[in-house]
């Protein structure tokens, strides 16, 4: 087993998610199982092949800096859960 | 007349003749939705109000004697994931179930700027994680062939859209085979253009050096008109490529004399359903008979493409949806007491199963002491499929293969998540190499579509789509309409 149940919560807290504990055994087989399959990858030797991130020979796109119309004020807002003081609401931040 | 069956080509025609008008054939298509609707699931929205004034304004146009753009007047539908202004955009989401975007794709905005028609946004795998478009919020799409079956994902909705006659062209987006099979699962036509060719801003991100939006059409002339609209280059996604957009339907000749066709040997072995490899095959002898050059190739890293797959699209997937966090738009937690819990409890309520297995797949792969051991392995393993690809295109023009080693599958979410990813080895390496490829119906398996995919060199479109115009030309597959049968 590559991954534990405790591993999978771990995971879960960084990708800030939750597993519910009724799932969690089927989703950490289901985790390991693909994790298992990625061991085929050890057969092939990679040594000094550069990796691919992107297929385009395209780095660093510039354009003049010039200022352009961006969206309005309330068209930002328009799909916000909550809004206050014309900005968007959450819960507390810091204690 | 039946307007509902014919092609965007033809139906083009008939506006321009005014032997129909578009506002007729607006209504003729949302007549259609409301009698199979209910059965096939295509459509998440529909847009009927905002359709038929559009419908008004190119019949005016027409009326008045006005040049007409191919697609003007002809409805179509986008998938739920490209962004269209006040017009809601949900990727198939609880997460997006209420947005109404603030600006438009490009694509949106180069199909507008030719008038075309959009009635709705097509159902699809949530987020575009998925090949069976099951994981939908909004319920399952059902195949038009037999709607107990999947209509392939994640562009299903668009697909089956097409194969019900509810639409007469549509958008997918194509991130590991998520145009090409749908389209085959459904006998469609489908591309995915080479990666750079269409502006990737306005589609929610899912793997961004993967994704590619692209047509699924009735047949290759309409897809190479869709393709002329979407293509070129656009200051907003710096991957698009400023390079000249030829007129695709240039390339509609039906003629394949001294085309070298390669047959990669990988893609035809264990896993391909005698009954599609059959069709292929049959395919395959009809090329050879209309003056093709048959060669047998080697991708001898073929094997390697789906795991390579699911380690890059979730490592990238898991940056992307790192933006849904509750605060600007989409779904909100309103119990939560603190900003921290309250994103991660709209995290875990919005997004379903698959989105988060995926999302955490890449948290894992992306994480401190897994980094090399995964994500920069697939990396490497990328460059020798690419690799594979600039090798065989040595000793051939085009690439031919089973779009799907299966036809489409029962609904009844019996298989496991690996099994159902394996079946995307023939789809997935043509977006690790970010070529361009085209599935066309190649036949009938079980009474399902066959669909036959071609594989072209970097900006090649013209040479799959002459390829697949020709087969199509020469056979019927692409007339048969779907029975809706099935007990549903």
């Amino acid at each position: 087993m590559k991954v534990s149940a405790d591993d999978v919560k771990y995971i879960a807290q960084l990708s800030r998610l939750t597993v519910p504990e009724t799932e969690m055994e089927k989703f950490t087989e289901q985790f390991n199982q693909i994790l298992n399959y990625a061991d085929i990858l050890q057969k092939i030797d990679t040594a000094g092949i550069e990796p691919t991130a992107h297929v385009l020979p395209v780095s660093n796109v510039l354009r003049e800096d010039v200022a352009k119309e961006g969206v309005t004020h309330e068209e930002a807002l328009s799909n916000a859960p909550a809004v206050h003081n014309g900005g968007f609401k959450v819960p507390r931040v810091i204690e | 007349m039946e307007l509902y069956k014919l092609t965007a080509h033809e139906l083009h025609e008939k506006l321009v003749n005014k032997e129909v008008s578009s506002v007729e054939l607006t209504n003729a298509l949302y007549e259609r939705i409301d009698a199979v609707e209910d059965k096939v699931n295509a459509y998440v929205t529909l847009d009927k109000e905002n359709a038929l004034a559009q419908a008004a304004k190119v019949d005016a146009k027409i009326a008045a004697g006005e040049e007409i753009a191919p697609l003007a007047g002809v409805p179509g539908a986008i998938k739920d994931n490209i962004s269209t202004k006040g017009l809601r955009t949900t990727c198939s989401s609880k997460m997006l179930s209420n947005l109404i975007p603030i600006y438009d794709a490009h694509v949106i905005k180069n199909l507008r700027a030719d008038e075309t028609i959009f009635l709705g946004k097509t159902n699809m795998d949530e987020f575009a994680m998925g090949s069976t478009t099951e994981s939908s919020f909004f319920g399952a799409t059902h195949n038009p062939w037999n709607l107990d079956r999947v209509p392939g994902g994640s562009s299903g909705g668009s697909a089956a859209a097409i194969a019900a006659g509810e639409a007469i062209w549509t958008l997918g987006s194509d991130t590991g085979g998520s145009i090409r099979q749908p389209a085959s699962f459904n006998g469609c036509v489908g591309i995915k253009p080479t990666y750079g060719r269409v502006s990737r801003y306005g589609c929610v991100a899912f793997a961004s050096s993967l994704d590619q939006i692209g047509p699924i059409t009735k047949d290759v002339t309409d897809a190479a008109l869709v393709l002329n609209t979407i293509c070129g280059k656009d200051e907003h996604d710096s991957t698009s490529l400023d390079v000249e957009v030829p007129d695709f339907t240039k390339a509609l000749v039906a003629d394949v004399k001294g085309l070298r066709i390669g047959l990669p040997k990988e893609y035809f072995g264990e896993g391909l359903d005698p009954k599609v490899k059959a069709e292929i095959e049959k395919a395959v002898k009809q090329y050879e008979a209309m003056g093709a050059e048959i060669v047998e190739v080697s991708l001898p890293h073929t094997e390697y493409a789906v795991i390579t797959y699911y380690i890059i699209a979730p490592a990238e997937a898991s940056a992307n949806l790192a933006r849904f966090d509750g605060v600007r738009y989409g779904y909100r937690n309103t119990s939560a007491t603190s900003a921290p819990e309250m994103t991660t409890l709209s995290r875990t309520e919005g997004f379903g199963a698959e989105v988060k297995r995926r999302i955490m797949l890449g948290t894992y792969v992306l994480s401190s002491g897994y980094y090399d051991a995964y994500y920069k392995k697939a990396m490497q393993v990328r460059t020798l499929i690419r690799k594979d690809f600039e090798e065989a295109f040595k000793q051939c023009d085009v690439l031919l293969t089973p779009t799907s080693p299966v036809v489409a599958y029962p609904i009844d979410g019996k298989m496991d998540p690996l099994s159902i990813y394996l079946l995307d080895v023939t789809t997935i390496p043509v977006n690790m190499a970010g070529l361009p490829g085209i599935s066309v119906p190649c036949g009938f398996a079980d009474g399902m579509p066959v669909g036959m995919q071609l594989i072209g060199k970097p900006l090649d479109e013209a040479t799959i789509l002459r390829a697949a115009y020709t087969f199509e030309q020469a056979n019927e597959y692409h007339k048969v309409f779907a029975p809706l049968g099935g007990n549903k």
